[in-house]
C-alpha cells in the first residue's frame, strides 16, 4: 500500500474512534460538561492533560525548531515541561480543594470582586482564542499536504470532528477522546524515532541513541558538531553565550506561563481528590516527558540525515521526498553557482537550500526511508495533537462564556438546564469562529501563540499564587498587579515585534530580552505591585481569609465548600 | 490557625523550598547558567551542560513531582488532614 492509502486508513480509523468515544460519553449536567463530573481517574487525567498540552506546535514544529537551534532549543524543552513542577507543587492541589470550575471562579471568589472575575475572564478568552486558531491552521496544513484536499476543506473536516464531540460531551467527551488521542500521538511520535535510532546507532531508545556512537564508531553528536562547523554553522551542542540571559527569560516565561494557562489548570478540577490532583500532574509530566525527551533525539537524527543526504548532492539525484516538498514551497533550492549540486552552508549568499523548520517531523520518516505506514501514522498523530489541544481550549472559551459571564455576571438566576444549553451553544459558536479564523488567520496569530505564555505568566500566575500563599493579599493588590503586569508585557511585545507593527529594534531590547521572554519580567512586576498595593489597602474580609486557610489542607475536598455561594 | 495546622503548613513550605531549589538548579543552573562549564564533562556522547538542557532537567522534573506527592501523602496522614 502507498503512503497515501495508509494515511487515509489511519486518519479514518482514529477519527472513527474519537466519534465512538464521544457518543459513549455524553454530558448530562453542567458539572459533567465543565469538569467531567470531577470523577476522572488521575492516570487518565494525566494522559488527557498531556494530549491537551501537546499541540500541533509540540508535535510538528518543536523537533524541527531544535534541529536548527541546537543547544539553545533547550529553552523549549525545559520551558514547556518545568511548568508542571510549579503546577503540581504550587497550584493544582489548592485549586482542586477550592473545587469550582474555572480560573476566573477562583480569582472572582478569592478576591471577592466581580471586576477581578471579569479581568480574569477577558485574559482567559484572549489567551485561549489566539491559541486555538493556531491549532485549526495546523489541522488544515496536515490535511493539505497528506490527504490532497484543499486547506479550507481540511479545516472544515477538523471543525466537524471537534464540533461533534465537544458540543455533545463537553469536558467528559473531551477527556476520554484526549486519552485516545494521547495514545495515538505518543505512538506516532516514538515509533519513527525508535526506527531511526536503530538505523543510525543500533540503540532502540532514542534518548540514549543520540548520545551513542554511530555505525562508524564516532559519537553521533561529535559527528554532527564536526559537519556543522565544516559548513560554517555553530557546533550543535555549543553554548551561545551572548544569548544566555534571553534564554533564561524565555525558559522562565514558558514555565510560569504553562502554570498560568487556563486550559491546563482546569484539567486539575476534573479529578476526585486533592491528592489525585497532585499525582495527576506527575503522570501528565511523565507522559509529556516521553515525547519531550524524544524530540531532541529526533532533531539530531533529522539534522544529521538531512545534511548527509543533501549536502553536495547533484540536484538530478535528489530523492522523491525532496521533490514532493519542493512542490509545497516549504523546501527550496536555488543553484547560485550553477554547479548542479546542492550547497547547504551557513553563509547566506552561498547557501542554496532553504528548509522550513515545520517540515522536519513530517519529512523525517521519508528522509530515513521508513515504511509508508509510518508516514500515515505521523499524520494521524499530528492531527490528534492539534484536535486535542483545540478541544481543550474551546471548552475553556465556552465555560468562560456560559459559566463566568452568563451565570456569574449577567444572569445569576439561570437554571442548570439553561446553563448547560448555553454552554453547548457557546462551544458550537466558538468552534465555528475558531475554524473561520483558522482559514484566514489574521497575521498576528502565529506571533501571538508563542506570546500567550508571557501573557499568562504576567497576569494569572501571580494572582493565583498570592491568592494561595499570601493571606494578606487583597482585591486591590491582585487587580492592580494583573493589569499592570499584562499591560507592561503587551506594550513591550507590541513595541518590539515588527510583525505586530512595532518599531523597536532588537539592539534596544532591555538587557537583551526578546518579546518571547518579557513575560518573566512582567510577572515580577505583577508580584511587586500586588504585594505593595495590598499592604497599603484594607485586609481581605474574614471569610476570604478563612477560605485561604481552608484550601491549604486536603480534607473535605469531596464536598465543595458551600459557604461562599 | 491552630498549632498543628501551622506546623503542617510550615512543613509543606519547607518541602516546597527544597524541591523548588532543585527545580531551579537542574534547569536554570545546570542547563543554562553553568552549562558552559559542565560542557567540559561528558556522559557517553553528551556534553553534560547540553544533556541537562535537552534531557536531564526533564527527568528531574518528573522525579520532583513524584517525590513531592510521596512526601505530602505522608504529611497529610501524619497531621490527619488526608482524604478518604
Amino acid at each position: 500500500m502507498s503512503a497515501q492509502t495508509w494515511t487515509y486508513l489511519l486518519v479514518g480509523v482514529t477519527f472513527f474512534i474519537y466519534i465512538v468515544i464521544a457518543i459513549l460519553s455524553r454530558a448530562g449536567s453542567t458539572k459533567e460538561f465543565y469538569v467531567a463530573g470531577g470523577g476522572i481517574n488521575p492516570i487518565a487525567n494525566g494522559m488527557a492533560t498531556a494530549a491537551d498540552w501537546m499541540s500541533a506546535a509540540s508535535f510538528l514544529s518543536m523537533a524541527g525548531l531544535i534541529a536548527f537551534m541546537g543547544y539553545s532549543g533547550g529553552q523549549y524543552l525545559m520551558g514547556w515541561t518545568g511548568g508542571y513542577v510549579l503546577l503540581a507543587l504550587l497550584l493544582a492541589p489548592y485549586l482542586r480543594k477550592f473545587g469550582k470550575f474555572t480560573v476566573p471562579d477562583f480569582i472572582g471568589e478569592r478576591y471577592y470582586s466581580k471586576n477581578a472575575r471579569l479581568v480574569a475572564l477577558i485574559c482567559a478568552l484572549f489567551v485561549s482564542f489566539t491559541y486555538v486558531v493556531g491549532q485549526m491552521k495546523g489541522v488544515g496544513v496536515a490535511f493539505a499536504r497528506f490527504l490532497n484536499v484543499p486547506f479550507d476543506t481540511g479545516v472544515l473536516i477538523g471543525i466537524g470532528i471537534v464540533f461533534f464531540y465537544a458540543v455533545l460531551g463537553g469536558m467528559k467527551g473531551i477527556t476520554y477522546t484526549q486519552v485516545a488521542q494521547f495514545c495515538v500521538l505518543l505512538f506516532a511520535f516514538t515509533v519513527p524515532a525508535i526506527f531511526i535510532s536503530l538505523q543510525m546507532t543500533g540503540n532502540p531508545i532514542p534518548q540514549v541513541g543520540f548520545g551513542s556512537k554511530g555505525t562508524d564508531g564516532v559519537y553521533l553528536l561529535e559527528k554532527l558538531n564536526q559537519i556543522s562547523v565544516d559548513l560554517g554553522f555553530d557546533a550543535y551542542t555549543s553554548i551561545n553565550k551572548g544569548n544566555l540571559v534571553n534564554m533564561f527569560f524565555i525558559t522562565a516565561a514558558l514555565m510560569f506561563g504553562t502554570a498560568g494557562l487556563p486550559h491546563v489548570i482546569v484539567r486539575f478540577f476534573t479529578v476526585p481528590r486533592v491528592k489525585d490532583a497532585r499525582i495527576s500532574a506527575g503522570w501528565a509530566l511523565l507522559f509529556i516527558a516521553i515525547v519531550y525527551t524524544t524530540a531532541p533525539a529526533v532533531a539530531v537524527f533529522a539534522r544529521t540525515n538531512l545534511i548527509n543526504t543533501l549536502s553536495e548532492t547533484p540536484y538530478s539525484d535528489v530523492p522523491e521526498w525532496f521533490t514532493n516538498w519542493e512542490n509545497t514551497g516549504l523546501l527550496t533550492f536555488e543553484d547560485k553557482n550553477n554547479d548542479g549540486k546542492i550547497q547547504y552552508v551557513a553563509e547566506a549568499n552561498l547557501n542554496e537550500l532553504t528548509v522550513d523548520r515545520d517540515i522536519i517531523v513530517l519529512a523525517n520518516p521519508e528522509i530515513a526511508n521508513l515504511p509508508p505506514w509510518v508516514i500515515g501514522l505521523v499524520v494521524a498523530g499530528g492531527l490528534a495533537a492539534a484536535l486535542s489541544t483545540a478541544a481543550g481550549l474551546l471548552l475553556v472559551i465556552s465555560t468562560s462564556i456560559s459559566h463566568d459571564l452568563l451565570k456569574n455576571y449577567l444572569r445569576p438566576n439561570i437554571s442548570e438546564k439553561g446553563e448547560l444549553y448555553a454552554a453547548r451553544v457557546a462551544i458550537a459558536v466558538a468552534v465555528v469562529a475558531a475554524g473561520l479564523a483558522g482559514m484566514n488567520p489574521p497575521g498576528f496569530v502565529a506571533q501571538v501563540v508563542a506570546l500567550a505564555f508571557g501573557l499568562a505568566a504576567s497576569s494569572f500566575f501571580p494572582a493565583i499564587i498570592l491568592g494561595i500563599f499570601d493571606k494578606r493579599m487583597n482585591r486591590e493588590g491582585a487587580i492592580s498587579g494583573m493589569i499592570i503586569g499584562i499591560v507592561f508585557t503587551t506594550s513591550y511585545i507590541l513595541y518590539f515585534k515588527p510583525q505586530l507593527g512595532g518599531s523597536g529594534l532588537p539592539e534596544d531590547f532591555w538587557w537583551g530580552i526578546s518579546p518571547e521572554g518579557i513575560g518573566t519580567l512582567g510577572m515580577f512586576i505583577n508580584f511587586i505591585v500586588a504585594i505593595s498595593v495590598s499592604r497599603f489597602t484594607a485586609s481581605p474580609p474574614k471569610e476570604v481569609q478563612e477560605l485561604t486557610e481552608r484550601i491549604r489542607t486536603p480534607r473535605g475536598s469531596e464536598t465543595p465548600d458551600a459557604t461562599l455561594h | 490557625m491552630s498549632k498543628s495546622s501551622t506546623t503542617y503548613w510550615n512543613t509543606n513550605l519547607k518541602y516546597l523550598g527544597v524541591l523548588l531549589l532543585i527545580w531551579f538548579s537542574v534547569s536554570f543552573g545546570c542547563g543554562i547558567l553553568f552549562a558552559e562549564t559542565l560542557n567540559k564533562f561528558q556522559i557517553g556522547g553528551f556534553p553534560l551542560g547540553f544533556w541537562f538542557a535537552h534531557q536531564g532537567a526533564i527527568y528531574s522534573f518528573v522525579l520532583l513531582i513524584f517525590v513531592y506527592v510521596y512526601l505530602m501523602n505522608k504529611l497529610d496522614k501524619k497531621f490527619d488532614v488526608d482524604e478518604i
